[in-house]
């Protein structure tokens, strides 16, 4: 990995009144990572976001893009990082189009329609290039929202939930883009409430929690190191296998928790011998929702 | 092992330009509201004005009330027009939240607030002119010293270009925006002698007058079509620049600490 971090931030606290809203964050994010930055409603997500992008200033603690500093060196710290903002904000004068040109000036780049024809293309907005922002449904404004990050190639892109609002399919063409920018070489951080989502694209996974990093690993260890195996069986009687430690779901599941395959037998077993008239089974996979849900419930 | 991202190349100078063709380009593509309804006003004030007042009042001896109320209008279309610019966009801005696509980019404050004050002038000027072009078939007005106009238009379209950006960033809803606007910058205007020579009032209040930095501006710029004026234009010239410095460097003040924009 190269010797710059795509970003660094160290001891970076933000306080609304008596309000702390980041208390003390470090981080460092590699040139090249997917990584996610998962947390509950109002855990500081898009203030640790807004610090990093200088919409708003850090009461104290350092942060750099691509070793530029975002306060001293803000031109250049600015120049790499494309930023999806959280909420769908848009300027109802201008097109599409218009919109992106704006955008690109306002990098310093002067003729940029054929970059701008590639993210319009991309983000499957062609039809509605000389459409005004006004007409666009919601899912549509998001998709300009990404496509405005990136009319200056940053090798930074942070995406503020650029799901929330999506449907399926879009969020499915959405994901596949973004992973091919990182292929493409761009560092990715991202903040979601998809869990599942998270999972499967963030190689590393940060966990915020009222301000504070509660958890910071590759998503790998992070799935292995909770016991977030799941053993689910379906069963004629429940309170049976209640009474063996399960929790009971509906339509007579049974659900029990492991941490390593070699339990699952005997489980099964005590399952089998209580006599609660097994069904079915089903073997969950350590899910990263149950690792969030652990991880908050544990700080 | 990572690939490298190409750049494009970027200039400075691109960003600022496009932040101003884009504040221009925002009045100009609502120009029916932004520059014509203004322009009306104006011009409903003149004839009105010049209906009732023109036989009976004289100013600087021969000069008739409409031909002396033009420079007037002129002046005060344009001071409101400015500063309605830049504060209109900047809290529309703020309140829809598209700020951000001008706070997210490399634009330093000195360019933001250039942008914004030239845009600003740009408006008040095309106001003016508007004013002066539908005035011209109903009364004859000479311009003596256009140069002294046209600096005193520019200037105190700064000013309130600047006031504007004050008001757009400290305001938080549109009713305080018109709190800024008809409890401070309309009775200045109106108070700045728009529509009477301060020649014509009692002693107090021409020295209140002279309290009042948008009487210099009217005065300077009244000089510019008379070639005479309450006071002398130089110092209206002093007065006015004196002000435009002062409200710009604290304007830029604000912008540096990213008072209200960045925090
Ligand atoms: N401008 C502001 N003024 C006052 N408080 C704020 C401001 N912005 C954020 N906060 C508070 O700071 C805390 C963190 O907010 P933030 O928006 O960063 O959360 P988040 O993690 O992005 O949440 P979400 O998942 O809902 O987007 C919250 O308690 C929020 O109320
Ligand atoms: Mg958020």
């Amino acid at each position: 990995m190269s010797a710059v971090p795509a970003i660094r931030i160290e001891a970076v606290c933000k306080s609304f009144g008596s309000l702390k809203a980041l208390a003390g964050v470090s981080l460092e994010i590699g040139q090249g990572e997917f990584f996610g930055l998962l947390g509950p409603n109002g855990a500081g997500k898009t203030t640790l976001i807004s610090a990093l992008a200088g919409l708003a200033r850090a009461d104290s603690g350092l942060i750099e893009v691509m070793g530029h500093d975002v306060v001293a060196d803000y031109r250049n710290a600015r120049l790499q990082l494309g930023v999806v903002p959280q909420e769908l904000v848009f300027d109802p004068f201008f097109s599409v189009r218009e919109l992106l040109r704006i955008q690109s000036g306002y990098f310093g780049i002067s003729a940029n329609d054929d970059w701008i024809d590639e993210i319009l293309a991309s983000l499957d907005l062609l039809g509605k290039a000389d459409a005004n922002m006004r007409s666009l449904s919601g899912g549509m404004k998001r998709r300009v929202l990404v496509a405005q990050a990136l009319v200056h190639r940053p090798p930074v892109i942070v995406l503020d939930e650029p799901t929330a609002g999506v449907d399926v399919e879009l969020r499915q063409g959405l994901w596949q883009f973004i992973r091919k920018l990182n292929q493409d070489g761009h560092t990715i951080l991202l903040t979601t409430h998809y869990l599942e989502e998270a999972e499967a694209l963030c190689g590393r996974i940060a966990m915020l929690k009222a301000g504070r990093i509660v958890a910071l690993d590759t998503t790998q260890a992070l799935l292995e190191q909770f016991a977030a195996h799941d053993l689910r069986v379906r069963v004629a009687r429940p309170e049976v296998a209640r009474a063996l430690g399960g929790t009971v779901q509906a339509g007579g599941w049974v659900s029990f928790g492991f941490d390593t395959y070699a339990d699952v037998e005997p489980l099964l077993a005590r399952v089998r011998a209580a006599d609660s008239g097994i069904e079915e089974i089903q073997l969950g996979e350590p899910d990263l929702e149950r690792v969030f849900l652990e991880v908050m419930r544990r700080d | 092992m990572t690939k490298r991202v190409v750049r494009p190349v970027t200039s400075s100078w691109v960003g600022f330009r496009t932040l101003l063709y884009k504040e221009v380009l925002r009045f100009w593509k609502v120009a029916f509201q932004t520059v014509m309804a203004p322009v009306l006003t104006a011009l409903l004030f003149l004839l009105i004005f010049s209906h009732v007042l023109d036989r009976h009042v004289t100013v600087y001896g021969d000069i008739g009330y409409t031909t002396f109320l033009v420079p007037g209008l002129v002046m005060m279309s344009l001071l409101q027009n400015a500063f309605a610019n830049s504060s209109s966009s900047l809290i529309q801005s703020k309140i829809t939240g598209n700020i951000i696509f001008v706070l997210l980019p490399p634009i330093s404050y000195r360019q933001f607030y250039t942008a914004y004050v030239t845009a600003s002038i740009i408006r008040g000027l095309c106001v003016g002119a508007g004013v002066l072009l539908v005035s011209l078939p109903f009364v004859e007005v000479p311009l003596a010293h256009p140069e002294w106009a046209l600096a005193f238009a520019v200037l105190g379209g700064g000013m309130l270009g600047s006031m504007g950006v004050i008001a757009g960033i400290w305001a938080e809803k549109f009713d305080q925006l018109a709190a800024f606007q008809n409890f401070l910058i309309m009775p200045l205007t109106m108070l700045s002698g728009v529509f009477y020579s301060i020649h014509s009032l009692p002693q107090v209040w021409q020295d209140v007058s002279h309290a009042n930095p948008f009487f210099f501006m009217i005065d300077g710029f009244r000089y510019g079509f008379f070639g005479q004026s309450d006071v002398s234009p130089w110092l209206s010239l002093a007065v006015v620049t004196a002000g435009f410095v002062m409200l710009a460097a604290l304007t830029l003040a604000m912008l540096a600490r990213g008072y209200k924009l960045r925090n």
